[in-house]
């Protein structure tokens, strides 16, 4: 079956390689050769006009991989709060929960340890911080397709320190660097939030079309967008000390020509080349400085 | 992947095959039983499209085509549109048939490639059905079943979000992946190379819901802009004027999706030279595919039971040729690169006595009525189209 999605989670301990597909949730040893753990999608009630398969995997909080899955709805919303005004038609309805994993130094004795419920959308993108956050601030966000954001810290158990609505726009990708949220959008837009407050810090117009690939450099800030427009940016991010005001400069710009960038990231963690893949490309191309 | 693709994927190429049909059936001007001496008569493309297009948008046919499902194969497809393209008194040779499929897959690939929103391809969908309806103008009946399932793609897919408009995108993307078949009225209009790779422009309009990039907007902790700066790049967009019409009626405003065959502009395919990726994936489609059986019964059962028209008069149709001539029909019959050969399928069936036989024990199934004249033919029609294959 097709897998939608393949990252390397580093953990303190052990490195996985996580793989999702329409099945479920696979978990190999870094060099491929042993499958630790798979975890099976839990939606026997979803209808078959779900595009069901996992989505977003990052490693978390030391010992955690998070994976978002998509839910049924099952008549009743789990959140606390009151559900939508308009309940949705529950014969086409998903909405997007995180999975939460509890990996061992070593062995296979993985174990589901929660499920997170808080967007009402499928999971897109979960990141974890690259960086430091600063006090008050979560180390990890989710995104949905409605462009949701929640903000988590996974000290013993998770908890949701805050939520951004979306307006209706998919949140495709989502990075995590001091206490700074980079989001990138269908719409070709980068947005920059506060984690602590929640609050926009920058809007960017950096793209024409649908932002596939957001990758960031921990050493420098450096941010990495990849989007169907055929073109690569790499901006940088920082933190005015004494403002606080979060600033993002665009450093360089490079056109795949006639190709559609699926995939963008970083080679090094200071971000000084980085690797792009494409719609039809069977090549994996490299840039790095002249 | 998207559980809702295959109803778009199906109507878009239906459409794409309807416009390269009907602009063979008037260069080749077919002259019809009640042509008068020296008058070209354009009246015999109508009974072929109308027999087409009704088959096409039959009712249970499009419930069952509505239903969430994976995509078929492309062999499974390619019997589908095989299906149709003789549900009229038309006959296709092979290699007009493999030419006729060429141009309709690399046509709409190009245009999901295209589409400025992951839900454009609706739009691209409702100018395919608007020119259909155009075809059939003056066939009330039909026409209603062209509106009934426009009314059912408005139901459907209008309520979707961009996401899952853009996993459809991705399913179809994936569908038409290392598809590089070089058409000559694209090379001609500059919109693929010669490689056969299209070309995405980076200036324009840009989507709707899109700002034109360049522009950085800083705010400070009160939420208060504080400071702008902008950035260049080689692209060159524009806004766009307004957004198309997803009702029943209205201007779509995007081009993908209309009819650009005329008759002055004539269709070839050039068979691209081979490749690695051809080659491996002609290998790939080789393994047995226990699915495939599945699909031909199911596909067959629907549209083997379908009325279709006899020729009037007891005539045995006309053919019709992608080609300027017969000549080169028959040269590009014998000169398809392998590995674009549709015949893959065929080397089990004629390997496999069981599966031969349980091709039969199928046909023997197919659902007859009432004893119908032509319902012999058909079934012979079908395994003689597999074994064309």
């Amino acid at each position: 079956s097709v897998s939608p999605q393949a990252a390397w989670c580093e953990l303190p301990s052990r490195v996985l390689l996580v793989l999702t597909s329409q099945r479920g949730v696979q978990m190999y040893d870094a060099d491929g050769s042993t499958m630790v753990f798979w975890h099976a999608l839990d939606v026997p009630e979803l209808p078959a006009a779900h595009s069901v398969f996992a989505r977003g995997i990052a490693a978390a909080g030391g010992c955690f991989v998070c994976v978002g899955e998509p839910r049924a709805w099952a008549g009743w919303w789990p959140w606390a709060g009151p559900g939508p005004a308009d309940p949705p038609d529950p014969t086409g309805t998903s909405f997007g929960a995180v999975l939460v994993f509890d990996i061992p130094p070593k062995g296979t004795n993985v174990t589901l340890s929660e499920v997170l419920e808080q967007h009402r959308d499928p999971i897109t993108d979960i990141a974890a911080e690259q960086g430091q956050a600063p006090d008050g601030a979560g180390d990890l966000v989710t995104a949905d397709d409605c462009g949701t954001l929640c903000l988590w810290s996974s000290r013993e158990e998770f908890t949701l320190l805050g939520k951004i609505p979306g307006s209706g726009c998919t949140c495709s990708s989502v990075a995590l660097w001091n206490g700074i949220v980079a989001a990138g959008y269908g719409n070709g837009q980068i947005r920059l939030w506060e984690a602590g407050s929640g609050r926009i810090r920058a809007q960017v117009s950096a793209h024409a079309r649908w932002i596939y690939a957001l990758d960031l450099a921990p050493l420098t800030g450096k941010l990495l967008s990849g989007a169907e427009d055929s073109f690569v940016h790499v901006w940088k991010l920082s933190r005015d000390p004494d403002t606080d005001d979060i600033e993002v400069q665009h450093c360089h710009a490079e056109c795949v020509t006639d190709t559609q960038v699926c995939g963008a990231r970083f080679c090094d963690p200071a971000g000084d080349t980085f690797a792009v893949t494409g719609y039809d490309l069977s090549e994996i191309l490299c840039y790095g400085p002249a | 992947m998207s559980a809702r693709t295959l109803p778009l994927l199906f109507l878009n190429l239906g459409g794409e095959m309807l416009y390269i049909l009907d602009q063979r059936l008037r260069a080749q001007s077919i002259p019809g039983e009640k042509a008068r001496k020296g008058e070209r008569c354009a009246a015999p493309s109508a009974p072929v499209m109308n027999d087409i297009i009704s088959t096409m948008f039959n009712r249970k046919f499009m419930e069952e085509l509505f239903k969430p499902q994976d995509l078929y194969s492309k062999k499974a497809l390619r019997t589908v549109y095989d299906r149709l393209a003789h549900a009229s008194i038309m006959r296709l040779n092979q290699a007009s048939m493999d030419k006729l499929y060429d141009l309709m897959t690399m046509a709409f690939k190009y245009q999901v490639l295209l589409c400025p929103r992951p839900r454009d391809i609706l739009l691209v969908t409702f100018n395919h059905l608007d020119a259909i309806k155009d075809f059939i103008s003056d066939s009330p009946g039909i026409l209603n079943q062209v509106d009934e399932t426009f009314r059912r793609l408005i139901e459907t897919y209008n309520p979707l979000s961009d996401g899952e408009f853009q996993l459809i995108r991705q399913t179809l993307l994936i569908f038409f992946q290392d598809m590089h078949i070089r058409v000559s009225i694209f090379l001609k209009d500059k919109v693929q190379n010669s490689n056969g790779r299209f070309v995405l422009p980076i200036s324009g309009p840009v989507p709707w819901g899109t700002e034109v990039p360049g522009l950085i907007r800083i705010f400070n902790h009160k939420g208060v802009e504080v400071k702008r700066a902008e950035f260049t790049t080689a692209g060159n967009y524009v806004t766009p004027q307004r957004e198309g019409s997803f009702e029943l009626y209205g201007d779509r405003v995007l081009k993908l999706g209309t009819n650009m065959y005329s008759v002055t502009r004539p269709v070839e395919t050039h068979m691209s030279g081979s490749s690695k990726n051809l080659a491996s994936q002609a290998k790939e489609n080789i393994a047995p595919n226990p699915l495939a059986k599945e699909e031909l019964n199911f596909l067959a059962r629907l549209l083997g039971g379908l009325d279709i028209q006899k020729p009037a008069g007891g005539e045995s149709g006309f053919r019709l040729n992608l080609f300027t001539t017969d000549e080169e029909e028959e040269h590009a019959a014998q000169t398809r690169p392998e590995e674009l050969s549709y015949k893959i399928i065929n080397i089990e069936a004629t390997q496999e006595p069981a599966r031969r036989a349980e091709l039969s024990r199928i046909l023997g199934e197919l659902d007859v009525a009432e004893p119908r004249p032509g319902s012999a033919e058909k079934g012979e029609d079908l395994l003689a189209l597999m074994d064309g294959l």
